[in-house]
């Protein structure tokens, strides 16, 4: 593979600041980001006041971009098996409840995923590349991701080399996601940065670009694995470069908040934030995800609050 | 043998560093000799060098501002004798000799005393700095003829301000022996310009024109209500100071102060 | 995908502020019933709010007597440390009362009720609670001066910010042992006669704060008033300078806060969404209502296409309406006569050849509107790019270099503030140093903060609101000092 980046990394957006690139598409300059003005503007969209039809509108959204995640060391095939028909029918006493978009296990769990979606709209997601660290050598994470999409899952998300990328070796994690995309095959790629070791939001955007670049299909905030993952900030950092890369090559590429986010209010103020920023092309299951493991049920209740005006109890809603 | 015939001084006025006779061609007799009687078109020429020459002047370290104004009292001090001849006596050309030092060593604490940090609630960094008003045109006090006009142009000097001086009427010498005194120090050209003349002829075109920013007009006779209202059509700031005083707060007057704000993030 | 997401109207309660029909002037701790009166409405549905009355000469005098028998029978002998208290009190009552506060704001003025309720109203509390603590510490802010209290200031402040601007003028006033007389502008008294019942609670001594209302003519009698020792004025440069030949040879104190038209000045290195959210926080915030908007945008010539192309995207979400909406982003014109000078002026851009665009926007068919508006193509002599328009209507404009950048931005009359975005340092410090403005915003736009002083250069006006320079247009200092306006 050595030397295969070369054309490639002539188009990544790695190069000295301020350059502009004469190749077709061009991507985006780096630039940077003002950690003070970007936490304001979150912080004020935040302040949205979403009510009565919009606000349902928004929970079913937020149902159906939900990647609904078990990440353990202690998963099993039956805990995945009840995890998927959480997935498959969210709230067995409402029917008009949508399904969520996938499912996301650990390799091992794909195979047993799979069995129990065949046949629905829920897709299977597979973290794979050495999660969460991704600290194996290459060949390792490519044999993992071969095998998760032979075994049926729909969709790869693979972390970074953050040791490589903080030590400003950018090639070698341009190069692993290149790797990983033609490994994925038909698999949609998710890229996750693990903000929350990148350090800066300057960092956070430098890493989205080159995930991009690298043929990303979602780029994702974390692995839920650390403390400090996805925040309103740096996902508005991330949804702006995937507007810059929109405005300068047409690409759309999908944006997945995972880890932290447990509430359906914050659900409703990230799908604000995606409607402000990327627009309502991108409200949409094949663009904007939800990585979480326990915010259904309190997007449930809120709307079955919304629909008969009563706050609810965690009683009345399963826990798969 | 005959007492040889002293060569005789002329009295010029002092604009942009050079000594032109009045543009109007007029003198008028003071203190027994023909001084310039400076038009409005010494006025404006005034102004214009002083605009060309701010820059230079405030752009300057207050360090070295500091050391040309140490400068000009060294000259002066040098120049005792004649000074004492066009003042009221020796004592007042002493006196302005110290307060000019006084006034050098406050151009670099300025900024201390009068500026401030700014503890605000959010992730800003944000500084208050006292910055020069800009042309400054100071209407002298008729006495005492050089400690007064040094009283009021020295604080503005100080700041960092260039100045349009309209000397004492009645006794306009000590202002030409102290643009000599200017000229050999380092003071750059028109960063202060003295006229001599007329008050009442020079000042309502220095209180109406709208490339000065502030009027001193401690030297203003009887009432001066029509200076202030003419100093409204560009909003001067208007300064009513004191000639037998020295204070930081003589020089205050003619400062701006800007604050500036930057985010703290990472 | 859906076709759109429309937020379901999410109104603040009106049911917190109670008005009477009908108010007077505060005068002396009690209401003084006014001879003449008009109409105070709320500019978003042209709906009147309340009559309040139009001051006469003579009830202009008789809030500068109070103000002076306050003065001399006790307000200046109280301890300093008492008068503290009572300035720590009306910052408490302010922000207990702060949403009843900002509804009537957005009622009375038309601006977002996100803005009044966020901004206006805890800085309005956070100015009375910076000068309280000064109040018995001014020998530590006036070392070796020996400060002392001016006398009876009379202060006429802008329909802007009603209630944020009273506090700027009342809370220094107070702290520095003044007694006051306030006049709020003739569009927008209603917080201030509200402020009259935060007084009553915080049991300030009568006629220690008295307000007035009415228009120019009332704001006239108070500059002319013989028994006010000290004018502030916080408006338009025309009146600011009328006001300073009304008081030429009077010896009275003055300052004034005036106009603007402030550059906000784009590097090609600037971090841009962020710069794109400074531009739009610079112009649009409380419909362009802010004397020191950054109403000049001067983007650098290799970065103006995709910085132009940002802003006018992020416009379209930008959501104009009912100001008492929690989601609303811009509001309404604050009245008919402003509203009128805004679209002469835009059209004045449009007749000299600016190329103008405004988003796709519904506007409510009652009350005073204008669309965010953005000028491209616009030269430095075109009306939009020199005078004040104090609305929503952004000029844009290109520089090459930081030297043009200076001299464009300097090239006005006026001197407020001015806005820089750059993520190189020392260029941040060159650009500050050459600007010829009294506030300088460096990668952001539009902050305020009681310890931070402001004001203007040039015609901007004179003297500073805020920090310790804020105290001292209200003092006067034992010994000889200047005297400065």
């Amino acid at each position: 593979m050595a030397g295969s980046y070369t054309q490639r990394m002539a188009q990544a957006p790695v190069l000295p600041r301020g350059f502009e690139l004469p190749l077709e598409p061009r991507l985006p300059r780096v630039g940077s980001v003002d950690a003070v003005a970007l936490e304001e503007r979150a912080a004020s969209l935040a302040k949205r006041s979403i009510k009565k039809d919009a606000k349902i509108f928004a929970l079913e959204l937020a149902v159906r971009m939900m990647d609904l995640t078990t990440l353990e060391g202690q998963d099993t095939p039956g805990k995945v098996a009840a995890l998927a028909s959480k997935a498959i029918r969210p709230d067995p006493s409402d029917a008009g409840i949508p399904s969520v978009a996938a499912i996301c296990v650990y390799p091992n769990l794909v195979p047993a995923a799979v069995a129990r979606v065949e046949g629905t709209s829920v897709k299977v997601a597979s973290v794979a590349t050495a999660f969460p660290s991704g600290q194996s050598p290459i060949e390792t994470k490519l044999e993992e991701v071969r095998w998760v999409v032979e075994h049926g899952a729909d969709e790869v998300d693979m972390v970074i080399d953050r040791g490589a990328f903080l030590s400003g070796r950018y090639a070698k994690v341009y190069d692993e996601i290149v790797q990983v995309k033609e490994a994925s095959g038909e698999a949609h790629l998710k890229v996750i940065l693990e903000v929350a070791e990148l350090g800066t939001y300057d960092n956070v955007r430098r890493a989205s670009l080159l995930a991009m670049a690298a043929g990303a299909d979602f780029i994702k905030t974390s692995t839920g694995k650390l403390p400090g993952a996805a925040t309103l900030p740096v996902t508005l950092c991330m949804l702006e470069a995937i507007r810059d890369v929109h405005e300068e090559t047409g690409r759309m590429i999908g944006m997945k908040p995972a880890g932290g986010i447990r509430h359906a209010k914050q659900a409703v103020q990230y799908l604000v934030q995606l409607h402000e920023t990327l627009g309502v092309e991108w409200l949409t299951p094949d663009l904007y995800r939800l990585g979480a493991s326990s915010l259904l049920n309190d997007v449930l209740m809120q709307l079955r609050k919304e629909k008969t005006g009563a706050y609810q109890s965690p009683d009345y809603f399963t826990v798969d | 043998m005959t007492d040889r015939l002293p060569v005789k001084k002329t009295y010029k006025l002092f604009i942009g560093g050079a000594f032109p006779r009045s543009e109007s061609g007029r003198t008028y007799e003071a203190e027994g000799q023909n001084v310039a009687r400076a038009s409005r078109k010494d006025v404006r020429d005034s102004v214009r060098a002083a605009r060309a020459a701010l820059p230079k002047w405030s752009g300057m370290t207050a360090y070295n501002r500091g050391q040309v104004l140490y400068r000009l009292a060294e000259m002066i001090e040098a120049r005792t004798a004649e000074f004492a001849d066009v003042s009221t006596d020796r004592l007042e050309v002493e006196r302005t000799v110290d307060r000019i030092v006084w006034y050098a060593g406050w151009a670099d604490k300025l900024a201390q005393v009068l500026g401030s940090s700014n503890p605000v609630s959010g992730p800003y960094f944000n500084f208050t700095v006292p910055e020069p008003t800009g042309v400054v045109a100071v209407l002298a006090p008729d006495e005492p003829p050089l400690l007064g006009l040094v009283s009021r142009v020295v604080p503005a000097l100080t700041g960092g301000n260039a100045v349009i001086a309209v000397a004492s009427e009645t006794h306009p010498l000590a202002a030409i022996e102290l643009a000599e005194a200017l000229a050999t120090s380092d003071v750059p050209g028109g960063v202060v310009n003295l006229l001599t003349g007329h008050r009442d002829e020079l000042a309502p075109w220095l209180a109406s024109h709208m490339d000065v920013n502030a009027i001193d007009i401690t030297g203003a006779d009887g009432t001066s209500a029509d200076l202030e209202r003419a100093a409204a059509d560009n909003v001067k700031r208007v300064v009513r100071g004191d000639p037998e005083t020295q204070s930081p707060w003589e020089i205050a007057s003619f400062l701006e102060l800007k604050t500036v704000w930057h985010p703290v993030g990472q | 995908m859906p076709k759109e997401w429309a937020y379901a109207p999410a109104p603040e309660s009106r049911d917190v502020v109670s008005l009477d029909d009908h108010y007077g002037h505060y005068v002396g701790g009690t209401w003084l019933e006014p001879s003449e009166t008009y109409t105070t409405i709320a500019p978003a549905t042209e709906e009147p709010l309340a009559e309040v009355g139009q001051a006469t000469p003579e009830e202009v005098e008789a809030a500068v007597t109070a103000a002076r028998e306050a003065f001399e029978n006790g307000w200046s002998g109280i301890s300093a440390a008492e008068r503290a208290k009572y300035l720590f009190r009306i910052a408490r009552i302010l922000q207990e009362r702060s949403r009843e506060f900002a509804v009537l704001e957005s009622l009375n003025g038309g601006k977002p009720i996100k803005e009044s309720r966020d901004v206006d109203l805890p800085l309005a509390a956070a100015h009375f609670f910076y000068y309280a603590g000064w109040a018995d510490k001014l020998e530590y802010a006036f070392p070796n001066r020996r400060p002392r209290p001016v006398g009876v200031a009379g202060q006429i402040i802008p329909w802007n910010f009603p209630l944020l601007m009273l506090s700027w003028k009342i809370a220094p006033a107070l702290a520095a042992g003044n007694t006051v007389v306030l006049k709020p502008a003739e569009t927008t008294p209603l917080s201030a006669l509200l402020f009259a019942d935060v007084l009553r609670q915080a049991q300030l001594p009568p006629g220690v704060v008295n307000i007035v209302t009415g228009d120019g003519r009332t704001g006239a009698a108070l500059v002319k008033s013989e028994g006010v020792d000290k004018i502030a004025f916080t408006g338009s440069t025309d009146v600011g300078k009328a006001i300073q030949r009304e008081l030429a040879g009077t010896g009275k104190k003055l300052t004034l806060e005036l106009g603007g038209k402030a550059a906000n000045i784009i590097f090609d290195d600037a971090a841009l969404d962020q710069a794109v959210e400074g531009i739009v926080n610079g112009i649009y915030f409380n419909q362009g209502h802010v004397c020191c908007a950054g109403s000049r945008l001067l983007v650098q010539e290799s970065i103006y296409e995709p910085v132009v192309e940002k802003l006018k995207r992020r416009l379209t979400t930008l959501r104009v309406g009912d100001p008492l909406d929690k989601n609303t982003d811009v509001g309404a014109i604050n009245s008919k006569q402003q509203l009128e000078k805004i679209r002469e002026l835009v059209e004045s851009g449009e007749q000299e050849g600016a190329e103008i665009y405004q988003p796709p926007c519904r506007l409510p068919e009652k009350g005073y509107w204008f669309v965010p508006t953005v000028f491209t193509n616009v030269a430095q002599s075109y009306r939009v790019a020199q005078e004040e328009i104090f609305g929503p209507v952004l000029s844009v404009l290109t520089f090459r270099t930081p030297e043009e950048a200076v001299e464009k931005a300097n090239n006005t009359p006026y001197g407020l503030s001015a806005g820089v975005w750059t993520e190189k340092g020392s260029r941040i410090l060159w650009m500050a140093e050459r600007l010829r403005a009294g506030v300088v915003w460096a990668n952001t736009f539009n902050r305020f903060d009681p310890s931070s002083p402001f004001g203007g250069y040039k015609e901007s006006g004179f003297g500073r609101e805020g920090g310790r320079h804020g105290l001292e247009p209200y003092m006067q200092f034992d010994g000889i000092e200047p005297s400065r306006d």
